[in-house]
Order: C-alpha cells, then sequence, then structure tokens
C-alpha cells in the first residue's frame, strides 16, 4: 500500500495515519457504532454476525475475538474509537494500559503514580 | 466591540465524568484535581463572561472517519452530548450564540482558515467536562453561551502547532472585532502528556508538560518549534492535545496582555498528567 508520507517512527507509540485509517475503517466504523446502547447489546448478542455486518477482515476478527489491543491496533484500529469497544467490557483506560505493556493493572497504576514524583 | 475577558485550560479525561456522577470529588484520589478549580470557579462568577468559545478535539461522537475536518466550528443554536459508549449521563443542552459562529467563520475564512462549518453538531466529553468542571452548579441552565471549535487530534496528519497557534490569534482577533457588547472566555481543553495506546501506554513526561505549561505564561509560541510527531515523542500519541492549549493561549494575545492568575497539575488522573491555568486579560 502506498502512503503519502514515511513519518518518524517512536517506539511503541502507534501514529494514526492515512495508511491505518484505510486498514482499519470497517473495525473503526464498527467501533464508533457503540456509542448507541442498542448497538452494543447487538454486539454482545451475536458478535460473530456483528463482526461480519460491518466486514471486518479475518485479522480484525481475530483481534476482536482475543480482545488484545495491541492487535487491534495493528489491524487498523484508532485508540479513541476502540475505548467504545473496550467500553463493553467495562475495561478503562488502566486495563487497557496494563494489557499493551504486559503489566498487572496495579503495576501499570503504580507506575503512573511515579510519573508523578 | 466584544472583549475576551480570559482564557481557561484543562484536562478532560472521561474518567472526570464518572467521578462526578459518583461523587468522588472529595475522595483522595480526585481531591487534588478538582480542588485546582475553585479558584477558577470564584474568577469566572466575579468575571460573568457571557459566551465561551470553546476549543476542543472530538473522540469520535460527532465525527468519523468517512468526514474529518481539521479545523470545525459550531453554529448551531444548540449543542448537547450523547452516549460515547460507556453511558455517562447526559447533560443539559449548551446553548449556541450563532451571532458569535458565523463572525467568527467570517473572519477566520478570510484569513485562509479553510473550516468545516456545523449547523448541527454533537459535543463529547472534551467539551462537556470543561464546562461541569467550570461551572459545578449551572445545573440546567448554563450560565454562558458556546461556540465549539473543534481540532483533529484523531487522524494524521494533524495540523502543527503553528498552526493551531495562528488559528488561535485569529480567533482572538475575530472576537475583538464582533460588534456585540459581550464578554467572551476562550477555554481549551486536552493533555497534558498522557499515551492510551501501544506498548509506550502510560507515557507521561512532567519535566515537559511544567515547561509548557510555563511557556505559556513567558513564550505562548514556545511549543510551535516542535513538529507534531516531536511533540508527540515527548508527551504521548493523545498528548498532543496540548494543541487545544496552544490554540487558547495564543487567541489571548502576548505576553503582555494576559496575567496567569491560577495553575494546577496533578499526576495521574486516569492516565494522564492532568493540568489547569487561567489567565486574565490586561485591561
Amino acid at each position: 500500500m502506498a502512503t503519502a508520507k514515511v513519518r518518524r517512527v517512536i517506539p511503541g507509540t502507534p501514529l494514526f495515519d492515512g495508511e491505518a485509517a484505510r486498514k482499519g475503517y470497517a473495525l473503526n466504523k464498527m467501533c464508533y457504532s457503540f456509542n448507541l446502547a442498542d448497538n452494543r447489546a447487538e454486539f454482545v448478542r451475536d458478535e460473530a454476525a456483528y463482526c461480519r455486518k460491518y466486514g471486518l477482515d479475518p485479522q480484525q476478527r481475530a483481534a476482536v475475538e482475543k480482545r488484545n489491543v495491541l492487535d487491534l491496533i495493528a489491524a487498523g484500529g484508532n485508540a479513541y474509537y476502540l475505548a467504545k469497544f473496550a467500553g463493553i467490557f467495562g475495561l478503562d483506560m488502566q486495563d487497557i494500559g496494563a494489557q499493551q505493556t504486559g503489566m498487572s493493572k496495579e503495576a501499570f497504576q503504580a507506575r503512573l503514580i511515579e510519573a508523578g514524583k | 466591540m466584544a472583549r475576551i475577558v480570559g482564557g481557561i485550560v484543562t484536562s478532560h479525561v472521561p474518567a472526570i465524568g464518572r467521578a462526578i456522577a459518583g461523587g468522588l470529588q472529595q475522595e483522595a484520589y480526585w481531591k487534588p484535581f478538582f480542588d485546582g478549580f475553585a479558584p477558577v470557579q470564584q474568577w469566572l462568577a466575579e468575571v460573568k463572561p457571557d459566551v465561551a468559545v470553546v476549543i476542543y478535539n472530538d473522540h469520535g461522537l460527532n465525527f468519523f472517519l468517512d468526514k474529518m475536518p481539521t479545523f470545525a466550528v459550531g453554529a448551531a443554536p444548540q449543542y448537547s452530548n450523547a452516549d460515547e459508549g460507556w453511558g455517562i449521563p447526559t447533560l443539559p443542552a449548551f446553548p449556541g450564540d450563532q451571532d458569535l459562529s458565523w463572525h467568527l467563520i467570517e473572519e477566520l475564512v478570510a484569513k485562509e482558515f479553510d473550516l468545516t462549518t456545523c449547523q448541527e453538531m454533537l459535543v463529547d466529553h472534551a467539551f462537556t467536562l470543561p464546562m461541569k468542571l467550570l461551572w459545578p452548579n449551572a445545573g440546567e441552565a448554563w450560565p454562558v453561551r458556546t461556540v465549539p471549535v473543534c481540532i483533529n487530534t484523531v487522524q494524521h496528519p494533524l495540523p502543527s502547532a503553528g498552526r493551531c497557534f495562528k488559528l488561535g490569534q485569529a480567533i482572538g482577533e475575530a472576537v475583538a472585532s464582533w460588534d456585540a457588547d459581550a464578554r467572551v472566555v476562550v477555554i481549551g481543553t486536552g493533555g497534558l502528556s498522557h499515551q492510551l495506546d501501544g506498548e509506550r501506554a502510560g507515557f507521561i513526561n512532567k519535566s515537559f508538560d511544567l515547561e509548557f505549561m510555563d511557556s505559556l505564561v513567558n513564550d505562548p509560541a514556545w511549543a510551535t518549534r516542535y513538529s507534531v510527531e516531536e511533540l508527540i515523542e515527548l508527551t504521548g500519541t493523545q498528548g498532543i492535545e496540548l494543541l487545544m492549549w496552544v490554540a487558547a493561549r495564543a487567541a489571548l494575545g502576548g505576553v503582555d496582555q494576559v496575567r496567569k492568575l491560577h495553575a494546577n497539575y496533578h499526576i495521574p488522573i486516569s492516565n494522564t498528567a492532568a493540568g489547569l491555568m487561567l489567565f486574565e486579560s490586561k485591561d
């Protein structure tokens, strides 16, 4: 896929650019739909059917099934839309951060507190 | 003519909404954050602005990737929020000020800002939570009319800090040329350093944040020396929301035109370094 611009690489820091926006469109559109409670309920009732309805590709479907944030980002997911997906499972940003960094939630929270010292 | 009475810049994370809904303001985790707002609430009660221009970033409530404006200005009679995916309570609608909206649109487009204009616009937590923090007792009737200005921080390329600074300057000049007897406060929301996504999630940069806050007092264009990507390296993927601070501060004019009345900085609120600053325009 040709991109308009090669961006600076910041380790561990995804930049949601045109390439990601193209790749992740279906996934992000599904996540955007979760603004509505009825859609969240429909997803919970039949996840596979809901993913089909939005045309997720196999990589996106697998990442959704695993609830794996790094995989969802690799599949083109955008943090702001993925937050709505996380909301379905009652996950907060420390749960999400812990999962991505391979830390326990307690350790992740302790690191945040440490950053303030 | 209208007059800018001052500016307020503040963080806006969704967890604040849950804390307000749960009445947790005086709990140990939240107290250092919420207590920081008391002097600003008092200032607003004394100064009584008529209109708030609120510079914020949408997180996927009003805008999706199908249409993603770099700069969008609200021109609606009122603005409502809605469920953003986690079901926090919605707030009473915010009254708009369509006269100022269209004056801003005219002036900004004349200065070569190619805006998206919105006669219907949902406003998300980045708009509503600062309003709730600044006017906690507003109840059903917000004491100010509002004009939302939305800057894209969702999808790269994002506007540079330099461009956002110029947008802010143009907003300030437009307000000053608005033929209305109105007192206007400029609010910028977002930041400070934080990163939600990637292996570097949880990144916070206290020393940079403090230098940035200091720059808003002594050298408001300081952050414009950095590219968007450099700012993300220094502040995190969502730390780039400092663009709203840059724009709001630029609207207030130069170093000699404002005085800093209050600042608060606290880590952590959710995954963020939470900042707050109040500037008063000199007569």
